[in-house]
């Protein structure tokens, strides 16, 4: 069993769980991501900003749904 | 001497204590959201008052330095970091050249103030550095800092490591926000059931709160019933235009109220039913999206004291900043 990590929200805003409203999730549970690789946006300011993973392995868990408010620091999804 | 940016974080300008000279033709001022946190991190480092420095929003930038210096941290509480060692933010630090500044996660507040010995030596525009984005003007190019580039840093200029500001006189950003507001000028265009109810509501900021306004959600207002006379427009909140002072609370359609800040239009149609007080723009400009905001009734006097003890404050931050360096 390897450790589980989360990926947080930097700032407050809007999460969006896909690049825009026709396109699929950026991320599902079970995929695999790595570090860098982006996993939604928040948009704050009218500005979007990528939100990436930290480290490497399968998404567990996405905690946030599309365009759900989120605060700074909020976990956004885990990874394993 | 410069500084590279290596991540611009999310929102990062140059700013000074804003372009006043503007103002009376209807140039917003621009500069520092929050005025205390502005002058103590120039303090901090040894700068003249009003030298530039950089304003970060919710994320902070990565940044090189390219020569030794002085620096310092102040604003919104996020992890700083030098080289990956968590500092002391609200105290200045050497840095060797070579060196990286970078942050945490935002834990309250939202903007952080970043000040270097000589400070950001950007061309002043109409008498400062400050950046207006919504007209290109001013700071680096006129715009928020990108990833690559190389910010000026006024010569000659070693500053003062060692500094701190006394973990008494460091603000508290977090938990809910009173703005204290002077009632007008067109605050008789709202019922006067509704203006008490405006100031009794739990406002929270929306995700639309920048440098320009801050938008909230929570009520509603109710206009007072009238036939719009000539010059103003259809909807309820329309007046024949007016000035919008920095601070002037506006309600279009009466749901969302907009706090207009130093980066705003100056004059328009909206009714204006009041006025954040001078001294408490720099709390507002510490408040993030999601944050709870209450707005609190004040006489002129009441917000012309409140303004000396903000000038107070200030002072006593210098002097016990001066006394243990």
């Amino acid at each position: 069993m390897s450790e589980e990590k989360t990926v947080a929200a930097p700032f407050p805003g809007v999460f969006y769980r896909r690049p825009d409203p026709e396109s699929p999730p950026f991320v599902n549970v079970g995929d695999v991501v790595e570090a860098g690789t982006v996993v939604g946006l928040i948009e704050v300011m009218k500005m979007f900003q990528e939100i990436q993973a930290g480290a490497s392995g399968h998404v567990t868990a996405v905690l946030v749904e599309n365009e759900q408010a989120v605060d700074a620091g909020q976990t956004l999804l885990t990874v394993e | 001497m410069a500084l590279e940016i290596l991540r611009p974080g999310l929102m990062t300008t140059v700013q000074d204590e804003g372009r006043t000279q503007g103002y009376a033709l209807g140039m917003p001022p621009s500069g520092a959201m929050d005025r205390f946190s502005y002058h103590v991190a120039n303090a901090l480092v040894g700068n003249p008052s009003g030298a530039a420095v950089l304003e970060c929003t919710y994320l902070g930038p990565e940044i090189g330095f390219s020569q030794a210096t002085t620096f310092a941290v102040t604003g919104a509480d996020l992890p700083v970091h030098l080289n990956g060692k968590e500092i002391q933010p609200w105290a200045s630090h050497r840095a060797e050249a070579g060196d990286v500044l970078g942050f945490g996660f935002l834990r309250s507040g939202a903007r952080a103030y970043i000040a270097v010995a000589g400070g950001i030596d950007v061309e002043p525009v109409m008498g400062s550095r400050s950046t207006y984005t919504l007209c290109g003007m001013g700071g680096f190019q006129g715009r928020a800092l990108r990833a690559g580039d190389l910010l000026p840093v006024g010569a000659d200029a070693t500053g003062t490591p060692g500094r701190s500001l006394p973990a008494a006189l460091v603000p508290d950003f977090a938990g809910p926000a009173e703005l204290r507001v002077v009632v007008g000028l067109a605050s008789y265009r709202v019922t006067p059931d509704s203006l008490a109810a405006f100031f009794e509501t739990e406002w929270q900021v929306t995700p639309d709160a920048n440098r320009v306004g801050y938008r909230y959600r929570g009520g509603l207002v109710e206009w007072v019933p009238r036939t719009q006379p000539r010059g103003a427009g259809s909807d309820p909140a329309n007046v024949v235009d007016i000035g919008y002072p920095i601070g002037s609370i506006q309600i279009p359609g009466g749901t969302e109220p907009i706090a207009l800040l130093n980066d705003a239009v100056t004059g328009g149609g909206y009714a204006t039913i009041g006025t954040i007080i001078s001294s408490d723009i720099q709390v507002a400009g510490q408040t993030k999206t999601g944050d709870v905001t209450r707005f609190c009734p004040v006489s002129i006097d009441a917000a012309l004291g409140a303004r000396q003890e903000a000038r107070a404050r200030l002072a006593k931050a210098r002097e016990a900043i001066e006394a243990r360096s």
